[in-house]
């Protein structure tokens, strides 16, 4: 088999999480760093609260936008649900950083449904699982909506990227009057312990 | 100089830049997941060319044809089931063939990730006898355009552009080049060609098949077929994004035959290749389109035997179909509970369905858009949803149905949105009226195409480019046909709905109701929001406000509890409290 020698992310979360902004940072940075790169995103129902999900690879080579079940070598998860509805993606063995936060889907919300306990548990028996308080840092710059960025740092932590330059990436991809908020976002997300 | 650079582009961006570069100058096209952002792209280029959203598939395709007639090169894009509206003149264009280029881009959505069904439209190629061209990432999007113009041009042909979800919406890079305008011919009438009277037509039937051989001799010389020859054990055929996922699941010397011109087949090219490699694949995404037609020309390979031939492929599933490679996946232990899409809190839909699921006698004949989500629970307010414009149609036939049976104690409401209400809801419309249907027609008009991402249509006042345009006003449209009461609701004061309900039902004349409110995203309009509170102290938890299905809404310790972040303070829920807990405070405006 054609071994693929670059790497595989899988991003997800929930519809208005600001999953988007995240990934397009990330191939902006990836892509100045001369890596080929492919991006993939399901569009449609992504206002309505709806699950979402992106796919990023990089490498020398990338062919196929996507991957299939226990391929992806990371997992950013938005949210705790959903990092349980992409896990089979995951590589057994591979990491899972996982936003320490909960947004109860329509069942639950509703009473017809219990969101469940056991995801870190879980998570953490078949995975390298960081549960990263990601909002609450966000929330405390000031706008929980940068919660994206604060991932990305510890992402880039994760994955050793700190060859590139995120500041260049950031600022092609926020609006400038987001900019400060968002190299503080991205800081803080590469200290982050977890 | 333009910027040759690479840029990461999604497919649907490359089409529109392959488009401009190929010096296209009109485009008409309606919106439809996942070719929308085609002319989302197009608006960029608009002093260099002319696009624009149309009522629906079949006026956009008459459109860019007749400018194709008229010498310019031209486009038009659709989702895979748009064709089907589109298909009585496709047909027919093949016959009597083109002026200058004419391209039209189907997006198909294996798996279904944003629509009804999953047709294979490589098949509308086979059936409607035109050249098929399929690109397999971004870069090919933009420069596969071109050859579409060319090839349109040479053989004088409509051309099919076949891309698919993940075509249209992965990122790739790809360098650009510099636009090459065209110098059109001055147009001269010419009846035999473009007319197609039964006489004229009998001409163009042999001159259609000849063209289609003079096709498969140049697919297989096309630059769009491309032969990676490596070693003689393995040889796959594959096209699109397939082509991909076949390069990471086979090992490296695989030799390929990559087409992307994919009907006629080359079929000369096939055979030398089959004849070079001891074990011969074909890996397809869906139908076996491509195993089917070499199969039958004699040649053996494994396709469909190893590939599964419904939903999307991914290098996973190839790997696992053609070599039993089964991948190290996790199993958890998590209950996990399904996080369906719902009506955005806000949503002008959620008053008007909220009052039709009161009653169990309503029967409701819905239609595509985000009002479909009327159907969702708690909400569950709908019969049917199968087409655009089955809405008012599809309730039409029920109440002649129930005419036959004597059947008089169901009430039938359709349901249409504004869009799609021009986009085919106006025939049904006019059916009702015409042979007395005993139903109420219901435009739930918030004012743009939601569903696909908030496009203009000819009831906003704005065309694709932001202009102000003649606002179609859909009461004036539905009294010219005979509604003589047209009932003009606003869907989130449910008094007023309810109301509105009433009045049509008791109406003497043929009534029809218009929801109206306009969607909370929409950017240029100041929308009056606020946030809803509870008073825990009044709350009982009789739970009735959760039948407004809300995201903002939640339970706490068997009480009512409102999500601040989310809520837009439209007081449906507060509405539909018995006990008056809810409450709403702070007045902003969101918008402009
Ligand atoms: C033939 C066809 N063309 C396009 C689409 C894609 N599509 C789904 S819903 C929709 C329009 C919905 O707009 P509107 O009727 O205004 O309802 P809203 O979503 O705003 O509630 C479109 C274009 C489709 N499903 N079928």
């Amino acid at each position: 088999m054609t071994a693929f020698t670059g790497k595989s992310i899988l991003i997800c979360g929930v519809g208005g999480q600001g999953t988007l902004l995240m990934s397009k940072t990330l191939t902006y940075g990836l892509v100045q760093a001369g890596y080929d790169v492919k991006m993939s995103e399901v569009h449609g129902m992504a206002q309505r609260g709806g699950s979402v999900s992106t796919q990023v690879r990089y490498g020398e080579k990338v062919y196929s936008p996507i991957i299939g079940r226990g391929e992806a070598d990371v997992l950013v998860a938005f949210e705790k649900l959903e990092a349980v509805r992409y896990a089979n993606l995951l590589k057994p063995g591979g990491a899972a950083l996982i936003n320490d936060y909960e947004i109860a889907p329509l069942p639950v919300a509703s009473g017809a449904a219990e969101y469940p306990q056991n995801i870190e548990e879980q998570m953490r028996r078949a995975f390298q699982v960081r549960v990263l308080p990601a909002s609450r840092v966000a929330k405390s710059l000031g706008n929980i909506r940068c919660t994206n960025i604060v991932l990305l740092g510890a992402l880039v932590r994760a994955f050793a990227l700190e060859t590139i330059d995120w500041n260049a990436a950031l600022t092609a991809s926020v609006p400038p009057k987001a900019l400060a908020l968002n190299i503080a976002a991205f800081d803080a997300g590469y200290q982050l312990e977890g | 100089m333009s910027d040759l650079t690479r840029q990461l582009l999604t497919g649907n961006e490359a089409i529109a830049r392959g488009a401009y570069e190929a010096g296209v100058t009109v485009c008409s096209a309606y919106p439809g997941t996942p070719s929308t952002e085609i002319f989302e792209n197009l608006a960029q280029y608009k002093n260099a060319l002319y696009a624009e959203w149309a009522p629906n598939e079949k006026v956009a395709t008459e459109v860019a044809y007749g400018a194709c007639i008229a010498n310019a090169r031209s486009l038009t894009a659709m989702k895979h089931v748009g064709l089907n509206v589109a298909a009585d003149l496709v047909f027919t264009a093949a016959y009597n063939g083109v002026g200058a280029g004419f391209v039209i881009v189907t997006a198909d959505d294996p798996s279904m990730h944003s629509s009804q069904n999953e047709q294979d439209n490589r098949r509308y190629a086979q059936f409607a006898k035109i050249p098929l061209i399929e690109p397999s990432d971004s870069q090919e999007c933009k420069d596969f355009m071109k050859e579409a113009y060319a090839v349109s041009e040479r053989f004088g042909t409509p051309v099919l552009f076949r891309v698919t979800t993940r075509v249209s919406h992965s990122k790739s890079l790809v360098s650009l080049g510099e636009r090459e305008e065209q110098t059109p011919a001055r147009y001269v009438r010419n009846i035999p060609k473009f007319v197609c009277t039964p006489a004229f037509a009998q001409k163009h039937r042999p001159e259609l098949e000849e063209r289609l051989k003079a096709l498969e001799v140049y697919a297989n010389t096309s630059p769009l077929n491309a032969l990676e020859q490596k070693g003689g054990k393995i040889g796959v055929i594959t096209a699109s994004i397939s082509y991909q996922y076949a390069k990471e699941a086979f090992p490296e010397d695989t030799s390929f035959l990559k087409l992307g011109f994919t009907w006629p087949l080359p079929m000369d090219l096939i055979r030398s290749f089959a004849a070079s490699v001891e074990t011969l694949y074909v890996i397809e995404e869906l139908e076996p389109f491509m195993e089917e037609q070499i199969r039958a020309a004699g040649i053996s390979c494994v396709g469909k035997r190893a590939i599964p031939d419904m939903f999307e492929l991914n290098p996973e599933i190839v790997r696992r179909g053609v070599f039993g490679a089964e991948p190290e996946v996790a199993q958890l232990d998590v209950d996990l509970v399904p996080r369906p899409p719902a009506l955005c809190p806000g949503c002008p839909h959620r008053g008007f369905f909220h009052v039709l699921s009161k009653r169990k006698d309503f029967v409701i004949t819905g239609d595509i858009g985000c009002y479909t989500l009327g159907y969702a629970a708690p909400l569950s307010a709908m019969d049917t949803c199968a087409c655009m414009g089955g809405g008012f149609s599809l309730g039409m036939g029920m109440a002649k149905a129930f005419e036959t049976q004597g059947v008089t104690d169901r009430k039938i409401f359709g349901v249409v949105g504004d869009s799609t209400f021009f986009h085919s809801g106006l025939t049904g419309a006019v059916e009702i009226i015409y042979n007395k249907g005993n139903m109420i027609p219901c435009v739930l008009d918030n004012s743009i195409t939601g569903m696909t991402g908030h496009q203009d249509n000819p009831g906003t006042g704005f065309t694709l480019n932001g202009e102000i345009a003649a606002k179609v006003a859909i009461e004036d449209v539905l009294r010219s046909f005979g509604y003589q009461n047209v009932i003009i609701v606003d869907p989130q004061d449910l008094k007023a709905m309810q109301q509105a309900v009433d009045d049509a039902l008791a109406s003497e004349v043929p009534a029809a109701i218009i929801a109206r409110r306009p969607c909370l995203l929409i950017k240029r309009i100041r929308h009056d929001v606020g946030k809803c509170v509870v008073d825990r102290e009044k709350c009982r938890g009789c739970r009735l406000c959760l039948k407004v299905a809300c995201p903002a809404i939640h339970l706490r310790d068997g009480k009512t509890e409102i999500d601040e972040t989310i809520c837009a303070g439209c007081t449906v829920c507060a509405q539909a409290c018995p006990f008056g807990a809810i409450s709403r405070v702070g007045d902003q405006r969101k918008g402009e």
